[in-house]
């Protein structure tokens, strides 16, 4: 048996399970599902791959197809994405979630999300386009597996992130804060916690993820401007799987549903790749709709 | 003239449809306030039922059922209620977005199924030969348009009627109750998960209907015709039409229709032939800022009644 989907499964995963942060902090943050995360990603893609342009060169590093331009763009783009976060949160989040309604927040992100990506197929149109071209070796590690240096690093930078992330969730103020609002909104208020500042990191921190997550899949696949639909559903997958609100839980479940697909790329098809995230979605809808880390509902 | 009479009657079939579809919506999400994403997936079920069961034997798929045009229809929402039902079980008793993600990815595996299985849905290339009501008048295009429109608006029609008159009964009144007011609606003893599931049922049962009638009307349908395109087009009749009236419903599918083909045929005359793929694109950003401003501005519609939620 070939284990190469292992390794695969784990790449698939982490960015998955990077998108699935933004994803379960917005929903047990500022309470709705949002359905243009994914769109963040592509964007993110695409303002990296501008920074890139607007650079000029790639300079790639020895054994990676990329070079510390694109660190550097990605760090930009990050703040970019983040930029376009708070600006549609600004215009049009906000507002609804003022009036109380979630689900009309849930439908104006889907709104948003249709005209976000269209507007990237009009302005790159739907062809894909990369970061570069060059093709890499992928060495063998053992147990047949085979690994290129693009995927080690980019690895590394998710687990730096990750652990980042946790450390942040865990040991930061701001992270507390957030912690203690997505328990209890009302209380978080009456103990004086600047809930805009709150709703702030959420975006800045969903979205910078989501742009990593985006360029991370525009270096090893491709970027097009439909890459953050295809991979929405996995993503809120792997939330709900986690269980919303826990970070951990997020990239759990993205590490699982990214190594199914790939088990299901192996032995039954490729083409039926993308109903494996449905299939695990529904089990823990029936099974244990809590999730793994999740808190029952009171 | 004969052209343009033609080309009237099949522009009216076409936006009836969509108002078949967002009839469908208005139940679920008018009346009682459940957010389907997936609306794609469900017409492409009810299209797809309806075109197996009716079309003649094909060499490389299931098929040969031979039945008669109406018991493909009814058997197509049937099985779509059916999907709805099972759907709505699954998430109705959780949060209420459970039901949007859930619903989006029934759409992203029908299309899968649609494209992959190819012993049951001919794959990429679809179902062809899927006949059409009036077949033998195809000869005269304009009476058999009109044949066609008849068949189409008295469908509407019906189901307008049959909707009215089912929001105006009890049950109806249940549905209105939960959206309002859960608690006190449950404090009376209805179950808020069951009637969701059953208004999801028949909403979706109207979104197949809806899908069975359009693959007779066109006679060949396949994967792309049900895109998240659709769906969006869908919510967009149903917003600026208004939610909560079936009336508005139809209304406000004609007027996006016509808008959507005038805007695309306007683009197709005034933009080069190696920009449309972009100009099209650039239709969906204006309809999703639309959405958007409608949910902001005028979250009643503009042919809603007016009632405030």
């Amino acid at each position: 048996m070939n284990l190469q989907f292992l390794l695969d499964g784990l790449i698939a995963g982490s960015m998955i399970g990077l998108g699935a942060i933004g994803v379960t902090l917005t929903y047990s943050i500022l309470r709705f599902s949002n359905f243009a995360h994914g769109d963040f990603m592509a964007w993110g893609a695409y303002a990296a791959l501008a920074v890139v342009g607007a650079i000029g060169g790639s300079l790639p590093m020895a054994p990676l197809s990329f070079g510390w331009p694109l660190l550097l763009a990605m760090v930009v783009a990050m703040g970019l994405t983040a930029l376009l976060a708070l600006t549609l949160d600004w215009l049009l989040f906000a507002r609804l979630r003022a009036r109380g309604q979630s689900i009309i927040v849930v439908m104006a992100s889907f709104g948003a999300s249709m005209a976000l990506r269209s507007l990237l197929e009009f302005m790159f149109t739907s062809r894909p386009t990369y970061f570069s071209r060059a093709i890499q070796i992928a060495q063998p590690v053992g147990f047949g597996i085979r690994v290129t240096a693009d995927q080690v690093a980019l690895l590394l930078l998710t687990l730096a992130l990750v652990v980042g992330m946790h450390l942040f969730m865990q040991r930061s103020q701001r992270g507390r804060e957030m912690r203690a609002y997505s328990q209890n909104p009302a209380l978080a208020r009456v103990v004086g916690i600047d809930v805009d500042k709150v709703v702030r990191a959420t975006w800045i921190i969903g979205a910078a993820l989501a742009c990593a997550s985006g360029v991370m899949v525009g270096v090893l696949v491709q970027i097009r401007p439909l890459m953050g639909l295809d991979l929405l559903l996995p993503i809120f997958a792997a939330a709900i799987l986690g269980g919303i609100g826990s970070v951990p839980g997020a990239v759990l479940g993205g590490l699982i549903i990214g190594l199914s697909e790939a088990a299901a790329v192996q032995f039954v098809g490729a083409e039926w790749r993308a109903a494996v995230a449905f299939v695990i979605l529904m089990a823990v809808l029936l099974v244990r709709p809590m999730g793994l880390f999740g808190v029952a509902e009171r | 003239m004969i052209d343009l009479l033609g080309y009237g009657a099949f522009f009216t079939s076409t936006a009836l449809i969509f108002g078949l579809i967002a009839l469908g919506l208005n139940l679920q999400w008018g009346l009682t306030g459940l957010f389907n994403v997936g609306i794609a997936g469900f017409v492409a079920i009810g299209a797809y039922s309806s075109a197996i069961l009716t079309t003649p034997d094909a060499a490389d798929r299931v098929g040969g059922f031979g039945w008669p045009i109406l018991a493909g229809w009814l058997a197509a929402a049937c099985i779509t209620a059916l999907a709805a039902a099972f759907t709505g079980y699954a998430t109705l008793r959780l949060k209420s977005d459970y039901l949007a993600i859930t619903t989006f990815g029934v759409a992203v595996v029908v299309q899968l199924v649609a494209l992959n299985a190819q012993g049951l849905t001919g794959g990429p290339f679809g179902v062809a030969f899927i006949p059409r009501p009036f077949a033998s008048l195809q000869e005269h295009a304009v009476a058999f348009n009109f044949a066609n429109l008849a068949v189409i608006a008295s469908v509407v029609l019906a189901t307008y009627l049959a909707l009215e008159r089912l929001s105006r009964s009890p049950w109806g009144r249940v549905l209105r109750a939960l959206r309002e007011d859960e608690r006190a609606a449950t404090a009376l003893g209805k179950s808020a998960q069951s009637y969701r599931i059953q208004a999801f049922a028949v909403g979706g049962a109207v979104m197949g209907l809806a899908g069975a009638v359009q693959a007779h009307f066109i006679g060949f349908i396949a994967p792309d015709n049900y895109l998240p395109t659709l769906t969006f087009q869908v919510w967009a009749m149903l917003m600026v039409g208004g939610s909560g009236s079936n009336r508005g419903a139809i209304l406000g599918a004609i007027v996006v229709w016509a808008i959507w083909v005038g805007s695309g045929s306007f683009t197709a005359a005034i933009v080069p032939s190696d920009l449309q793929a972009r100009a099209a694109s650039l239709q969906i950003v204006a309809i999703g800022v639309m959405l958007c401003l409608i949910l902001l501005w005028r979250p009643q519609g503009f042919f809603g009644a007016g009632r405030k939620k």
